[in-house]
C-alpha cells in the first residue's frame, strides 16, 4: 500500500507527463501543418474581404431557393426514416440482454462500428456514381448514416431496461418476438422516438453539405455559387439554412421533451 | 400435479442451489415455501416453469417432463403456469389491461397478438380476472400510476387472464406495507380456494406463511428439512429451518 | 371490432371514458399530420430513383476497388502516400480540437444560464453557439482558404471554429449543471472572482470538459478527413480525386485507412474517457 504522499507524488508525475505529451503533440501537429501565425495576421484582410463580399446577402434569391431547401428537407426526412427502420433489426441483434448468441451479437456491433466509422460526405461521395447527381444519393447516404446514430443511442437504451418486464413474458410463455414486442419496445419506443428525432436534426444540417459531391438539394446550388464567386448568394444559403434548422430544432426539442 | 425427482441444481462455480429434491404437490393445494435469503426458495419455484434451469433430474407437471420440453411445448407448459413477481415485473408504461392482456400471448400466433387483434373472449377474461381483484375500473390507466399493491393485483390479473392451472408467487409481499400486503394474500388465498388453482408462494414472514398456507415446505442449504401440514409447523420446526430462534424482521406484525 | 368495443367502455366510469376519448383524439390528430408529412416527402419518390444505367458496373467496379485495395499507396517514395495524409488528417484535428478548447470557455459562460443574472444574456450566447454550428465547416475552410492559402492550416481555423459550437454548447451545459455552494463558499470567505473560477468552478467542470474535449476530437477526425475535399488539407484531397478519377482501388485503401484510423482513435479516445468520469 502506497503511502498519501508516494500518491501524490505518483499523480503530479502522470499529470506532468500528459502535459509534456500533449505539447508535443501540438508542437508536432504544428510543424506537419506548417502552422504560421504570420499567414494568419496577414490573411485576416482577406477574411474580412470575403465576408464583405458575401454582404449584402442576396435577398430576392430566397424565392429561388426555397425549393431546393424543400428537397434538402425532404431527403433528411426519408434518409433518418428508412435508416430508422433499417436500425430496429440490428438495434436488437446489437443489445446483449436481447441477443444471447455471439454469433449475432459481434457481426452486428462490428457492422454498426463500421458504419459510424465512416463520415456521411464519403458515404454519399459513395452513392453518386451509383445513383447519378441527385437527391436518391443523398437519401441513400443518410439511411446508412441515420442508422448509425440511432442504432448506437438505442442499442444503449435497450441494453439499460428493466429486466423484470422480459422475465415476466419468459414465464407468461411468449415466443421470442413476443417477448421483444411486449417487453423490449414498450420500455424502449419513447426514447427511440426521441432519437429519430435527434437523427433529423443532424440529417438536415447534413443533407445540406452532401449536395456538395452531387447529393441532391441545396448544396449542389451551393456549390455552384461558391464556384462561381456569387458569395452574396452563398450567404443567403446558408442564413436560409440557419433559420430552417432553428425552426426544426425547436420543434424537435419541444417533442423530446415531452416523449422522456 | 407437480412433481420433482432427485433435483439437484449445481451453479457453475460449484455452490449447491439445490440437492436432490423429491417433491410432489398435488391440485388445488395452497403450499408455502420458507427459508433464510439464499436457501434455495427462489431457486426451487423458478425452477418449476424453468425461468432457473436445474442440472439433475426432472420435474414433471401432470405427467409431463417440463426439464425434457423444447420449443413450442415449452412455451405451452409455461403459459399454463401464471407467476407473480416481487417487483411486480408490469411494462410501467403500458396500460393495465395490456399488461393483463400479455399473459394471453401463448394462445395466439405472433401475428396476431402483435397486431393487437385480441379476439373479444380474450378481452372478456381480461377484464373478467381483473374485476376478481377489485381493480377493473384502472383498466385503462398506465400501469406505473398505480400504487404498488394495485399493481400486484393487476399482475395477479395477468396470471388470471392465462387461465393458469398453477400459480408461482415469488416473494409477492416483500415490497407492499404490512395492510396491502394482507389484501395481495387474502386475493391469492381466496383465488386458490374458488377456482382450485395450485398456488406455491415463496414467503419470508413467519406469521404471514403460518396464517395462510395448508402446507409449509421448509428450505435449507438447498435441501427440504420439513414438509407438513402448517399445524405442524411450531416454533421449534422454524428455527430448525432456519437453523437458528425465529428473529423479529421475520414476523410481519413486528414490522409497525 | 364494434361490439367488444361497445363492451369494453360500457361498464367504465363516466371520466374514464373521457379521458380515453381524449386520448384517441390526440393520437388520430398527430397521426393525421405525420401522414401529410411523409405523403409530402414521397411525392416524386419514384422518379428520384432512377438508376443510372451503368450503375451494376459501377457498384462492381467500387466493390472490386474495396476488395483488391492499391496497397502501394500506403508508403510512397517522396511522401504523398496514405500514411502521411492521414497523419496531416489527424494534425488537424489536433490543433483545430485544442483551439476550439481554448476558444470556448468564454462562450460557454457566456452561454450558461447561471453565470449571467439576466436571462437574455445568455439566450444570445445560445444563440450564437447555434449559429456557428449551423455554419457548416466546408464554408468556413472556403473563408480560411481564401485568407491564408490553401493547404491544412485553413483547415485547422475552420475546424477549431466551428468546433467552438458543440464544444461550447455541452460545456455550457455542464457549467449550468454544477453545483454552486463550493462558489457561494468561497465568495462568502472573500474570494475574488479568479479565485472562485480557479477553485471552485475548474476542479468540478475539469473532467467532464476533458471528456468532451475528447469526444469532440473524435468527430473532429472524421470531419478532417473531408475538408480535404475544398483544398483544407489533409487525405480529404487525394480522396476526392481518387473518387472523380474512378480508380477505386485507390478509393478503397482510403477507405481503409481512414477506416482504421478513426477506430484506433475512437478506442483510445474511448479509454481515456472512461477514466476521467
Amino acid at each position: 500500500m502506497m503511502d498519501v504522499a508516494k500518491k501524490r507524488q505518483l499523480s503530479r508525475i502522470k499529470t506532468l507527463l500528459s502535459v509534456i505529451f500533449l505539447l508535443l503533440l501540438l508542437w508536432g501537429s504544428g510543424y506537419r501543418t506548417q502552422v504560421s501565425f504570420q499567414d494568419l495576421f496577414s490573411g485576416i484582410p482577406n477574411i474580412f474581404s470575403a465576408l464583405a463580399d458575401m454582404l449584402p446577402p442576396d435577398w430576392g434569391y430566397f424565392d429561388y431557393v426555397t425549393g431546393p431547401m424543400l428537397e434538402t428537407i425532404r431527403i433528411a426526412i426519408l434518409g433518418t426514416t428508412f435508416g430508422g427502420i433499417l436500425s430496429i433489426p440490428i438495434i436488437l441483434l446489437s443489445s446483449r440482454n436481447v441477443t444471447r448468441s455471439p454469433f449475432l451479437f459481434y457481426p452486428a456491433r462490428f457492422i454498426l462500428n463500421l458504419i459510424r466509422t465512416i463520415p456521411e460526405l464519403l458515404l454519399a461521395a459513395l452513392f453518386v456514381p451509383i445513383f447519378g447527381i441527385g437527391p436518391a444519393a443523398g437519401i441513400c447516404a443518410i439511411t446508412v448514416f441515420s442508422l448509425g446514430i440511432i442504432a448506437k443511442l438505442a442499442y444503449e437504451a435497450v441494453e439499460a431496461i428493466d429486466p423484470g418486464p422480459l422475465e415476466a413474458m419468459t414465464a407468461v410463455g411468449a415466443n421470442k418476438i413476443q417477448w421483444v414486442f411486449f417487453g423490449v419496445v414498450p420500455q424502449v419506443a419513447a426514447h427511440f422516438m426521441s432519437y429519430f428525432l435527434y437523427a433529423f436534426e443532424i440529417n438536415v444540417r447534413a443533407a445540406v453539405i452532401l449536395g456538395y459531391v452531387g447529393a441532391g438539394g441545396i448544396g449542389i446550388i451551393l456549390n455552384n455559387m461558391l464556384a462561381s464567386f456569387q458569395y452574396n448568394r452563398v450567404i443567403t444559403i446558408i442564413l436560409y439554412t440557419l433559420i430552417v434548422v432553428a425552426i426544426i430544432e425547436f420543434i424537435s426539442n419541444k417533442i423530446r421533451e415531452k416523449l422522456l | 400435479m407437480i412433481e420433482f425427482k432427485g433435483v439437484t441444481k449445481i451453479y457453475p462455480n460449484g455452490t449447491v442451489g439445490l440437492k436432490n429434491i423429491n417433491l410432489k404437490i398435488n391440485k388445488g393445494e395452497f403450499v408455502v415455501i420458507v427459508g433464510l435469503s439464499g436457501a434455495g426458495k427462489s431457486t426451487l419455484l423458478r425452477s418449476i416453469n424453468r425461468l432457473h434451469e436445474i442440472t439433475e433430474g426432472e420435474i414433471f407437471i401432470d405427467g409431463e417432463s417440463i426439464t425434457a420440453a423444447r420449443g413450442k411445448k415449452l412455451l405451452q407448459m409455461r403459459r399454463d403456469i401464471g407467476m407473480i413477481f416481487q417487483n411486480f415485473n408490469l411494462v410501467k408504461r403500458s396500460s393495465v389491461l395490456r399488461n393483463v392482456l400479455s399473459g394471453r400471448v401463448g394462445y395466439h400466433s405472433t401475428l396476431r397478438t402483435l397486431l393487437g387483434l385480441w379476439p373479444k373472449e380474450d378481452i372478456r377474461l381480461a377484464l373478467e380476472a381483473l374485476e376478481r381483484v377489485n381493480i377493473r375500473d384502472k383498466a385503462y390507466a398506465r400501469a406505473d400510476e398505480l400504487s404498488g399493491g394495485q399493481q400486484q393485483r393487476v399482475s395477479i390479473a395477468r396470471a388470471l387472464a392465462q387461465q393458469a392451472k398453477i400459480i408461482l408467487a415469488d416473494e409477492p409481499v416483500a415490497s407492499l406495507d404490512p395492510l396491502t400486503t394482507r389484501q395481495v394474500m387474502d386475493d391469492l388465498k381466496r383465488i386458490n380456494e374458488e377456482l382450485g388453482i395450485t398456488t406455491i408462494v415463496n414467503l419470508h414472514f413467519i406469521d404471514l406463511a403460518r396464517q395462510y398456507a395448508q402446507r409449509i415446505i421448509g428450505v435449507r442449504a438447498g435441501e427440504i428439512v420439513f414438509d407438513g401440514p402448517v399445524e405442524a409447523a411450531t416454533d421449534a420446526v422454524f428455527a430448525e429451518i432456519y437453523g437458528r430462534p425465529i428473529k423479529e424482521d421475520e414476523l410481519l406484525e413486528a414490522q409497525k | 371490432m364494434r361490439t367488444e368495443t361497445v363492451n369494453k367502455k360500457a361498464l367504465l366510469p363516466k371520466d374514464v371514458r373521457k379521458r380515453l376519448i381524449w386520448r384517441r383524439l390526440k393520437i388520430g390528430v398527430i397521426a393525421a399530420i405525420v401522414i401529410l408529412i411523409y405523403a409530402w416527402a414521397f411525392r416524386g419518390f419514384v422518379k428520384d430513383f432512377k438508376i443510372n444505367p451503368n450503375a451494376g458496373q459501377s457498384i462492381k467496379a467500387i466493390f472490386n476497388g474495396i476488395i483488391h485495395p492499391d496497397w502501394d499507396y500506403i508508403v510512397e517514395p517522396g511522401g504523398e502516400d496514405l500514411l502521411h495524409a492521414l497523419i496531416d488528417t489527424l494534425a488537424i484535428a489536433v490543433l483545430g480540437t485544442f483551439i476550439s478548447a481554448v476558444l470556448c470557455i468564454p462562450f460557454a459562460f457566456w452561454a450558461a444560464r447561471n453565470m449571467s443574472r439576466r436571462r437574455w444574456i445568455s439566450g444570445t450566447g445560445k444563440f450564437v453557439l447555434s449559429a456557428i454550428r449551423v455554419f457548416p465547416e466546408l464554408i468556413m475552410a472556403i473563408l480560411f482558404i481564401a485568407a491564408v492559402g490553401l493547404g491544412p492550416f485553413a483547415g485547422i481555423l475552420a475546424l477549431g471554429f466551428h468546433s467552438v459550437g458543440m464544444l461550447g454548447k455541452l460545456f455550457g451545459e455542464s457549467i449550468e449543471n454544477m453545483d454552486l455552494s463550493p462558489r457561494e463558499a468561497l465568495i462568502a470567505s472573500g474570494a475574488n472572482r479568479l479565485q472562485t473560477l480557479w477553485f471552485a468552478i475548474v476542479p468540478q467542470v475539469l473532467p467532464e470538459f476533458m471528456s468532451y474535449t475528447l469526444y469532440r476530437f473524435e468527430v473532429s477526425v472524421r470531419a478532417a478527413t473531408i475538408l480535404g475535399i475544398v483544398g483544407a488539407g489533409g487525405i480529404g484531397a487525394p480522396l476526392i480525386f481518387a473518387l472523380q478519377g474512378h480508380t477505386w482501388d485507390r478509393v478503397g485503401i482510403i477507405l481503409i485507412g481512414i477506416i482504421v484510423m478513426v477506430t484506433i482513435i475512437d478506442y483510445i479516445s474511448g479509454a481515456i474517457r472512461k477514466r476521467l468520469v
